[in-house]
């Protein structure tokens, strides 16, 4: 039980390093075109971006929830917050899909017929749209895994596989979901929230 | 399988951490809207650390882990630290030009003695 947890927490780092490299790119250039990253920020919709945060919070509670159940050997809470965890997921990607939409409607995909409504940054601005489809893009991805795991779980518990004396996979599906939603706690003000004050 | 104590958190804990998590996402929205030049960043990354840190603490259960599954979480930031803050700090200081010093006898800086 220990080493299986101990393995997943070492699998967490090298994902900590590897949307660390990301962060990293997103540090340098923001501050070499800071200007240019705040004006982006009347692109990003943030009660899209902060309901999807909320939603993901959401989904961390009924996954720890439903670790706490399979603890209790309650096998119908298990599968009920399985279900709900999933359920949230979904909207979120749902919801991200509805979001790429209007950047693909208002031609803000870099490389791909890129206009800027200001001709000085469309160059920089560009950057940042990169970094925010790598960045949102790994993250989907990352979910789209989640799910798959989610819904491994649920079979399994529809099994009656997990009980008190067995529960590891139930955690570190449970470790999983909650680092990919730590990346969005990041990722949410650093895109969403840069400059639109100005 | 299952020799070693569990601790099962309580349902009240895990639900005061999620209302933590949503009050601070909602600050971290309206602090974004007033102008506070530097320290917008500053404010929002340090909510942000806060909220990933009580994910990490209860969700994830670090308050009830091994020394050693301590031990590789703050490896892991130590990690990323040393990632971020050398990559910034090369770019951020590659435009600084070199200044020649009273002291300085270096014909390439432009000394004339």
């Amino acid at each position: 039980m220990d080493a299986s947890m101990l393995g997943m927490w070492t699998f967490l780092i090298t994902e900590v390093l590897f949307f660390g490299g990301m962060f990293a790119a997103y540090a340098v250039y923001r501050n070499m075109y800071p200007a240019a990253f705040a004006s982006t920020s009347k692109f990003m919709d943030v009660i899209l971006g902060g309901t999807n945060t909320a939603v993901l919070i959401c989904s961390s509670l009924t996954m720890v929830l439903a670790v706490r159940a399979a603890q209790l050997s309650k096998r119908r809470d298990l599968i009920l917050f399985t279900i709900l965890t999933m359920i949230f997921g979904t909207a979120f990607l749902v919801i991200k899909a509805f979001e790429y939409h209007s950047k693909w409607v208002e031609h803000l995909i870099p490389g791909f017929d890129f206009q800027y409504d200001e001709p000085r940054y469309q160059h920089n601005a560009q950057i940042l749209f990169f970094l925010y489809f790598c960045m949102t893009g790994m993250h989907a991805l990352h979910m789209i895994v989640g799910l798959g795991l989610l819904t491994y779980l649920l079979v399994q518990s529809v099994r009656r596989v997990f009980n008190a004396d067995y529960f590891a996979p139930v955690e570190m599906i449970g470790l999983y979901w909650h680092f990919v939603d730590v990346v969005w706690i990041f990722l949410f003000p650093l895109l969403y929230l840069i400059g639109h004050r100005r | 399988m299952s020799t070693h104590h569990i601790l099962i958190p309580k349902v009240s804990t895990l639900v005061a951490v999620w209302a933590a998590l949503i009050v601070l996402t909602g600050v971290t929205s309206a602090v974004s809207y007033l102008e506070l030049g530097e320290w917008n960043i500053v404010v929002a990354l340090l909510i942000a650390l806060t909220k990933a840190s009580l994910v990490a603490w209860v969700f994830m259960a670090v308050r009830h882990s091994t020394t050693l599954t301590r031990l590789f979480c703050v490896a892991g930031l130590a990690w990323l630290s040393i990632l971020i803050l050398l990559t910034y700090s090369d770019y951020h200081t590659r435009d600084w030009t070199y200044q020649a010093k009273p002291w300085s006898t270096n014909k390439a800086a432009g000394d004339s003695r």
